[in-house]
């Protein structure tokens, strides 16, 4: 069924209260449809027994009970290092293939109490480290815009959430971005991604990359649908210390907004070394957009830029050596068959657990802590952190200040899986994630938005920033861009 | 002549030299210097940063949470209640509560951490800079009691680590994580002390005063408390050298006795011309002897790095505004309660006890808190209730092996007693039988039980007199000796009197009576 990639929530609820569809039947084709792109290989498991009851559920609230939730009969893929109860839970990693999580991730728990239902859990980089979807241990995902023989990467961590959203195997989906995990894919599959204010979305049950920066994320094909599932997983969470305790107010899009009272910043920093002329390309063109649309937009300057991407690989590895710490085998996971001593025993479960990015991320965040070194380095980058915060910060509150910044997502469209596997996952965060871990480092809101296709019929997208807090407005200038450049959807 | 007095010469150089010599090597004396680290259980219900239970002696790992077990994607809440009794005990202790403070991670692997890393407050402790004033008194040490003081650095929150059990001969290691994640204060104390008997007497006093506080139970024996100790040695006006970390003291006893073996121990070393290890030693207190426990000259780098899901904690210094988020440092001070030094010196002052009396009471809250009760009738001399609850109490219930927090007898029970011996109905004899009779715990009264065994004492003088002439007349020996001017024999006359009386004369009148008798 075609329309299962362009489908809306609100399209299919008004099929499920006019009968045209029911979540059972709805249920039944996105499972289909997921098996259908077996080969884009976007889902470790398919969970459609779950799925099945939760539309059941939704069925009962729906025509029974005349009390339906917001999210009822909604499909949603879920990345596998969100813990879901009882459903396998492995991160892509040997670690934990075998883990199953005894309770709910708060994100995922959010969305089952508004009716949601699981189609399956998504496949990623091994723990969440790469920008491609390549590391995985159940294989790489495909990007379904061109997935033949020399088919290209769906871009990461969070790509098999992006395909399945793609593909219409689901309505939205729920990543992680720690420096551009959901925007990435995003943009290389031609859906819409969000990354959230940092504490505005609870990381209970996320299995963490890097605390300081990760947020759970939010894939859908459209602003409308993406708003709907934020609007239901925003808010503060006890269980999350790290979440601002401020009360939620949903955020509410204005089909009509006046882009004439916004200004929109272009950070000239951002034209970075290898940025190909389709995304430099797609930049201008929607800069002319907006200023047809009355937008004041200017050039701004974030001078702490090219240091982002060393401070980010720093901090990453620093926090990745210390969250990798419990992986020994002893309460969970897998453990080695060695048990000479336990210090054989935790050396051989985590050498055959981790993969080699994460193995050396380990053995780099080590070094980096060494209390010789702590100064050195660690200390370093939280400075360097603060003056790339405060670069924002000063965009957006000081002289002359604008209320958005402009910027590519990725340097190019998704690149051929043969090239992107020819360089180290080092080289390829370091280039891929330019443009969106600056964002993880000041904790701001950024979305990715698909505006064209390149020659090669790839997506293209942009992104755009906003300071803390800053969803709504974010989300409503997104919708505007959105219904200006009428994106196509991916045709199955 | 010339060469004898060259001779001479050369000698009298020798021997200076080898007198000076001599003298220093006598004259520098080893000082010891011991600075301790005290982790103290915080007594609340939940863990530190888990709602999981905290308890001594649970079932095996039925009080682990996912966040305990370190099981992926958990988070760490903090858990105020204990914040606000580690604030309760840097205010007890003079600190300076710091109005922000941090959590870090301190990374080292072991079977009973499960996240490989503590969370705890190196960098920026909730406080610091406070002082713990005791007395130093050890009965067959010490001459008399003296003041004493030790610097405290910091006092930081920190979790607990679960327990490791080895079982050598099934070559298997068990793991228990119920106290995996429990909240400690970690007491980092200047190394100002001297010896084990100043260190020993810090910890009662710190035992004290947290039991006081409700902050913790302070037994030892429980692992609530536990102090590890760092001594070296150095000599007067030197820098501090090397100093070894003595861990697994479990008594306060313990304490004095670990640091005098290791001061010993280092002493002969370095005497001998040997160089003490920089190491981590554990008391084996049958053998009592400190032997060494981890890699020698190995430094663990812990590779701290701040907590990233706890943001600061900040504490309101100012106002005494309830917050649920913001604790109000002010109000926690208003709950202080009476403090050991402060019940002393009221004691002291109000009731008139010495010193050692009321040092004896403060150290047993149970007895004090007898006295107070029963003190509360004003004719009760409180100098004989005192002994009483010390001398009389505690030894019927030593030999039974009870100590004061065991003591099943109300206060009524003892009000009655204190009554009766004060009113001289019974004498201090019987006062121990019926607490022992007590203690039987068979419901009767202290009088009842008197009355039945007959035990009130004699008051009628016509019996008395009568014993007392039937004393006079079996021992006439002693009489005519008496009358003859040894009067040091009356001494002996009144004991005859009393153990064939039984011990049942008021002995004040039966000693006028008999020396009435005797001058006649």
């Amino acid at each position: 069924m075609n329309k299962l990639t362009s489908y809306s929530i609100k399209e299919i609820h008004k099929s499920f209260r006019d009968k045209l569809l029911t979540p059972t039947s709805f249920i039944d084709l996105c499972i289909q449809r997921a098996k259908q792109t077996k080969e884009l290989n976007a889902f470790i498991i398919l969970t459609d027994e779950i799925a099945e009851n939760h539309a059941i559920e939704s069925e009962k609230r729906i025509y029974i009970e005349k009390k339906s939730l917001p999210l009822d009969g909604i499909t949603v893929a879920i990345k596998d290092n969100f813990c879901t109860k009882n459903i396998n839970t492995t991160c892509a990693s040997n670690m934990l293939k075998n883990f199953v999580p005894t309770y709910n991730a708060t994100v995922y728990s959010r969305l089952l109490d508004s009716g949601a239902c699981l189609i399956g859990k998504s496949n990623l980089d091994e723990f969440a480290m790469g920008s491609g979807t390549v590391d995985s241990i159940f294989g790489p995902t495909r990007n379904p815009w061109c997935s033949g023989e020399d088919w290209r990467i769906s871009g990461g961590s969070s790509g098999g959430s992006a395909v399945a959203v793609a593909t219409g195997a689901c309505v939205a989906g729920i990543g992680s971005d720690t420096g551009g995990s959901t925007r990435n894919p995003a943009a290389l599959c031609g859906v819409v991604g969000l990354k959230p204010t940092y504490g505005l979305v609870s990381r209970y049950g996320l299995i963490p990359l890097v605390n300081s920066m990760d947020v759970p994320g939010i894939l859908a094909r459209n602003i409308d649908d993406l708003t709907m599932i934020f609007n239901c997983v925003a808010g503060p969470d006890i269980l999350d210390s790290t979440t601002l305790k401020k009360q939620f107010k949903p955020v509410k899009i204005d089909d009509n907004v006046d882009l004439s009272e916004i200004k929109i910043g272009i950070p000239s920093e951002y034209y970075c070394e290898g940025m190909s002329e389709d995304v430099l390309d797609v930049w201008r063109s929607v800069t002319d957009l907006l200023e047809k649309e009355k937008c004041h937009v200017r050039t701004v300057s974030l001078p702490h830029t090219s240091v982002s991407i060393s401070v980010y690989s720093i901090l990453n590895q620093c926090e990745v050596a210390s969250n990798m710490a419990r992986y020994d085998g002893l309460e969970y996971g897998l453990r080695a068959a060695e048990d000479y001593s336990t210090e054989e025993l935790y050396a051989s479960t985590r050498s055959e657990g981790f993969n080699n990015v994460v193995r050396s991320r380990i053995f780099a965040g080590n070094y980096f802590l060494l209390a010789r070194n702590y100064e050195k380095y660690f200390l370093k980058a939280l400075k360097l952190r603060r003056l790339i915060a405060d670069d924002f910060n000063k965009v957006f509150n000081g002289e002359n200040s604008v209320d958005l910044l402009l910027t590519p997502t990725t340097l190019s469209e998704a690149p051929l899986y043969k090239d992107f596997t020819s360089t180290h996952n080092r080289d390829q965060c370091a280039s891929q994630d330019y443009c969106t871990q600056p964002a993880n480092m000041a904790g701001i809101p950024a979305i990715s938005i698909p505006i064209r296709l390149s020659k090669n019929n790839m997506p293209l997208s942009i992104q755009l920033m906003g300071p803390f807090l800053s969803e709504e407005l974010l989300l409503n200038v997104a919708k505007k861009i959105e219904s200006l450049v009428d994106f196509p959807s991916l045709k199955m | 002549m010339k060469h004898y007095i060259l001779s001479k010469r050369l000698l009298y150089k020798y021997s200076k030299i080898l007198r000076r010599g001599f003298s220093s090597h006598c004259k520098k004396e080893w000082q010891s210097v011991v600075g301790l680290e005290v982790h103290a259980q915080l007594n609340t219900e939940s863990k530190l940063f888990s709602g999981a239970e905290n308890t001594f002696g649970g079932l095996v790992n039925n009080c682990v949470s996912l966040f305990d077990a370190a099981i992926p994607g958990t988070l760490p809440v903090l858990n105020g209640k204990c914040v606000e009794l580690g604030i309760l005990t840097a205010l007890a202790l003079s600190c300076k509560v710091n109005e922000v403070s941090t959590f870090d991670r301190k990374h080292y692997f072991y079977a009973d951490l499960p996240a490989g890393y503590q969370i705890t407050q190196q960098r920026s402790p909730l406080a610091s800079d406070g002082i713990i004033n005791f007395q130093v008194f050890t009965p067959g040490v010490h001459k008399k009691p003296y003041n004493k003081s030790s610097k405290i650095k910091q006092i930081q929150l920190e979790q607990d680590s679960g327990k490791s059990l080895h079982d050598a001969e099934l070559k298997r290691s068990l793991v228990d994580l119920n106290r995996a994640g429990a909240p400690l204060i970690e007491l980092v104390f200047e190394p100002d002390l001297e010896d084990g008997e100043e260190a020993a007497a810090l910890v009662k006093e710190l035992v004290l005063i947290v039991q006081r506080l409700g902050a913790c139970t302070g037994r030892m024996e429980e692992g609530a408390l536990r102090v590890d100790a760092n001594v070296s040695m150095h000599h007067a006006g030197e820098p501090l050298s090397t100093r070894t970390e003595i861990k697994n003291i479990g008594s306060v006893r313990g304490v004095a006795g670990a640091i005098r073996h290791e001061i010993e121990r280092q002493r002969s070393i370095l005497e001998g011309g040997g160089r003490i290890l920089n190491e981590t030693r554990s008391w084996d207190a049958t053998a009592k002897i400190t032997v060494p426990m981890r890699d020698k000259e190995v430094v663990q780098d812990y590779r701290f790095m701040p907590e990233p899901n706890l943001p600061p904690l900040r504490v309101n210094l100012k106002t005494k505004e309830y917050s649920h988020d913001v604790i109000s440092v002010p109000l926690i001070k208003d709950k202080m309660p009476e403090l050991p030094e402060e019940s002393r010196t009221k004691l002291i002052k109000n009731y008139e006890l010495r010193p050692e009396i009321a040092v004896q009471l403060v150290n047993e809250p149970v007895l004090l808190d007898f006295f107070q009760t029963i003190t509360l009738v004003k004719a009760r001399n409180p100098t004989k209730v005192a002994n009483l609850l010390l001398n009389d109490l505690l030894t019927v219930l030593n030999k039974r092996k009870l100590d004061a927090t065991s003591c099943p007898l109300t206060v009524n029970q003892l009000e009655d007693l204190v009554d009766l011996l004060l009113d001289k109905k019974i004498s201090l004899d019987v006062c121990r039988k019926t607490i022992d009779e007590l203690l039987e715990g068979t419901g009767s009264s202290a009088m009842d039980i008197i009355k039945h065994k007959g035990w009130l004492l004699i008051t009628d003088e016509a019996e008395i007199v009568k014993s007392c002439i039937k004393v006079i007349e079996n021992n006439p020996k002693l009489v005519k000796q008496y009358k003859e001017g040894k009067t040091k024999v009356f001494k002996a006359l009144l004991g005859i009197l009393s153990k064939t009386t039984d011990n049942k004369l008021d002995m004040s009148i039966a000693s006028e009576k008999l020396e009435e008798l005797l001058k006649k």
